[in-house]
């Protein structure tokens, strides 16, 4: 496992061929200057260098499936940089957080599982096992007024952003109590408080959205010269939403207006059924980047420190005005598409050859061989997440559902003439609700 | 599975019992095999589909006709549309038609209009498109919408909606053959609680043509797909307490059989319309309109409609939110005692 070593982000910048000479310079220059000094030397682990050749056996549409990588290629912009002088990519206190955070994701997305074949969670859920090192690599860097807009796979998006696990757990449970009053369920988290824009069914819809919250900032800061408008939107996405025009369009409207936005591809190779080298003419999603004036970067998905490392310099880049940038995250979901999903299409090998990279135990291991945490201290932490997921749990089953009522809010911003009639009483608890006609 | 080699050949081991996703799958061999040009495509059909409705159809006619396509509704009806026009029988499908808009625009601007605009030179009747529609019990708001009255609205496409496998299979060989572009609406409800015998070989259902499903003097009950079931448990109830009702099944809704329905409320007097979209704007705003106009002096009662409330369809207020058999009963009784 890579993290062992003093292998550190295995960042590539890819920005060679982006942009005709002149644009370059007239443009990224500022750009440029900031993300030479920003990458540590790379020292690439074998386990996520990819070589080419290998992409060409998978285009005749067999079902090799494993282990076909993709191939990053270096830019003349990226410049090494040296390590801290003690060798540590981060620090004890830095190390337990992620932890903590990766073990709060992993450990939640296990008691869906589990309250969902016990009957009481219901409707479609998409669990985020194995994925864990994005969400927390990107979001623990983050501050509380950034925006996060996900997908429907946003359970741990939500977690990592600060959304309580029992207001998310509540949520699943469809109780009055969650996140989004019960109303939007699996797939739509949404959080006011932590700024998580939700959780979106439809793939590749939250993408305009987070476009719009980054312009939102931008706007205020320049327009309404308001310099504490520096927050940052990150957009999460698959890699299937990759081959949808909305996420074209965007990568456009970002890097033409500079936007502070980060786009996060987490490309775990699979759309349900559908093999992401199957279905993508050009496979190297961080390539889309430069072809709309922005870096493309792909990271190793599996190690959080290496996304963190990521993480912190395409949101620095954001902060301070310089644009988005697009994040291709090489990972993996160890369960299904859905809890719905026999997951038969994927080969064993290839889900072995993820599970052996799990980002928790990697995690793990670097804060134990580099002396950051010890074995009980890990537990502990494990045992406290735990127990936070079992109250979580019990509020959930605690809380009472919705009142009818709610299912006539929020169509509207006034209920009033259309869920309340004249009467000033809900429309739903009259006598004649079922009679003639079901009108509101 | 073993086909034969006739031109019209179904699976021989589907021969009795067939549920809906298998019934499909008996189509699809009769359709994909007649020529040689016709296609399947959509998002995970070639592993047989979320529904499994294409299982099998990729191994025996080849990836080359049954393939998946990218995340992109728009480019895959739009593509669709290029196909058909040039001779081609294309079968796009749509995930779930929750996710049909963003092929609404080809769809409504490019299919509906393709012989219109062309002069007739050119037509994507070669097109159809299906969807699963409707609840499922558990799908909330993304995967539970019935999104048929928004295409009800365009001249050019058709609408159908089958009722059970046995239907299904007819209409979707004759909305498959007929030389306009349909949009072929599958209740998802049925998928796996539908079981039927449905017979091998090839048949077709006339489109706009309605059916009346059950025989009736008091009131007449209109719907479609899935919605038919709940009214029919609706109907024995009521005839329990001595009303009897007419039930039509109107299978096409564009172009729909109006000579049909106005035939039966001309017989009964009333007209009940029921559907799991919302009642405001929804289909049956145009069957009570059109029945109004032409049938005015007969009713005895307005037209009722037992619909979707006009929210969002729900998460946990599914069963609220739903014309249910108690509602459709209680609309029922109203009616008859007006």
């Amino acid at each position: 496992m890579a993290m062992a070593t003093a292998a550190v982000a295995s960042v590539r910048l890819a920005t060679t061929n982006a942009l005709p000479r002149a644009t370059q310079r007239s443009r990224d220059n500022e750009a440029c200057s900031a993300l030479n000094s920003a990458f540590f030397k790379n020292s690439i682990p074998s386990s996520s260098r990819s070589s080419r050749k290998n992409l060409k056996t998978l285009n005749d549409g067999s079902r090799k499936g494993i282990c076909v990588r993709v191939k990053a290629s270096t830019s003349d912009m990226v410049k090494e940089k040296a390590l801290p002088a003690d060798g540590q990519l981060i620090s004890r206190h830095e190390g337990l957080d992620l932890y903590e955070d990766m073990i709060l994701g992993r450990a939640f997305e296990d008691m869906c599982a589990q309250m969902y074949y016990r009957g009481k969670m219901f409707g479609f859920v998409h669990l985020y096992n194995g994925q864990e090192a994005v969400s927390t690599g990107f979001i623990k860097g983050l501050k509380k007024a950034d925006y996060v807009c996900s997908t429907y796979r946003d359970h741990v998006h939500a977690l990592s952003k600060g959304v309580p696990a029992r207001q998310v757990m509540s949520e699943l449970f469809g109780k009055a109590t969650g996140c989004c009053r019960g109303q939007g369920g699996s797939m739509h988290m949404f959080s006011k408080e932590h700024n998580v824009l939700g959780g979106f069914a439809f793939i590749g819809e939250g993408i305009p959205v987070a476009t719009g919250a980054a312009f939102t900032t931008k706007y205020r800061r320049e327009v309404l010269k308001d310099d504490s408008a520096d927050e940052v939107t990150i957009a999460f996405f698959g890699d299937g939403t990759c081959n949808n025009g909305q996420f074209f369009e965007c990568l456009n409207m970002a890097a033409l207006w500079k936007l502070p936005i980060v786009f996060v591809v987490e490309n775990n190779l699979w759309a349900i059924g559908m093999s992401h080298y199957r279905a993508t003419s050009v496979p190297e999603i961080w390539k889309k980047g430069p072809a709309f004036g922005m870096p493309g970067i792909h990271v190793d998905g599996m190690d959080v420190l290496k996304v963190r490392e990521v993480a912190k310099e395409a949101i620095a880049r954001a902060r301070r005005g310089d644009g988005p940038t697009l994040v291709e995250c090489e990972t993996y979901r160890f369960r299904g598409h859905s809890l719905a999903d026999p997951d038969e299409l994927r080969k064993p090998a290839e889900k072995a050859h993820y599970a052996a990279r799990d980002p928790i135990a990697a995690l793990k291991n670097y804060l134990l061989e580099n002396r950051l945490a010890t074995e009980k201290e890990l537990s502990a932490i494990e045992e406290t997440i735990n127990e936070l997921i079992e109250d979580a749990v019990e509020f959930a089953e605690a809380s009472p559902l919705p009142p009818h009522s709610q299912l006539l809010e929020n169509v509207f911003a006034d209920p009033k003439g259309f869920g309340i009639g004249p009467d000033g009483r809900y429309r739903c608890e009259g006598p004649g609700f079922t009679a003639g006609t079901a009108q509101v | 599975m073993v086909c034969n080699t006739c031109l019209f050949s179904v699976w021989q081991s589907c021969m009795m019992k067939a549920c809906r996703m298998r019934k499909l799958n008996l189509f699809y061999g009769i359709r994909v095999r007649a020529k040689s040009w016709s296609y399947v495509f959509g998002e995970d059909v070639g592993f047989g589909g979320v529904f499994r409705c294409t299982t099998g159809l990729a191994d025996t006619f080849g990836k080359h006709r049954v393939f998946n396509t990218p995340l992109c509704e728009q480019g895959i009806v739009g593509f669709g549309i290029g196909l058909a026009a040039m001779g081609n029988r294309a079968v796009a499908e749509i995930q779930f038609a929750d996710y049909i808009f963003p092929a609404f625009d080809q769809i409504v601007n490019e299919a509906a209009k393709f012989r219109y605009r062309s002069g007739n030179l050119f037509n994507c009747g070669g097109l159809t498109i299906r969807t699963p529609y409707g609840a499922v019990g558990h799908g909330a708001l993304y995967h539970s919408q019935s999104p048929e009255a928004y295409f009800c609205h365009v001249p050019g496409l058709k609408v159908v909606i089958p009722r059970s496998p046995t239907q299904a299979k007819g209409l979707l060989l004759a909305a498959i053959r007929d030389p306009n572009p349909v949009i072929f609406f599958e209740p998802k409800w049925l998928y796996r609680l539908s079981v039927e015998d449905v017979p091998e070989g090839d048949y077709t259902l006339p489109l706009s043509q309605a059916e009346v499903i059950r025989e009736g003097g008091d009131i007449t009950l209109v719907g479609w797909g899935a919605q038919l079931a709940i009214m029919e448990e609706a109907c024995v109830e009521a005839s329990k307490e001595g009303i009897s009702c007419e039930l039509i099944d109107l299978r096409t809704l564009l172009p729909w059989d109006k000579e049909i329905v106005e035939a039966s409320v001309n017989k009964t007097g009333r007209l009940l319309v029921s559907h799991e979209a919302p009642i405001t704007g929804g289909f049956g705003a145009e069957i009570a309109a059109s029945i109004t106009e032409r049938c005015f002096l007969r009713l005895e009662s307005p037209v009722a409609r037992v619909c979707g409330l006009d929210t969002p369809f729900p998460l946990v207020f599914e069963p609220f939110y739903m014309p249910t058999k108690n509602k459709i009963l209680d609309a029922i009784k109203a009616s008859v005692n007006f």
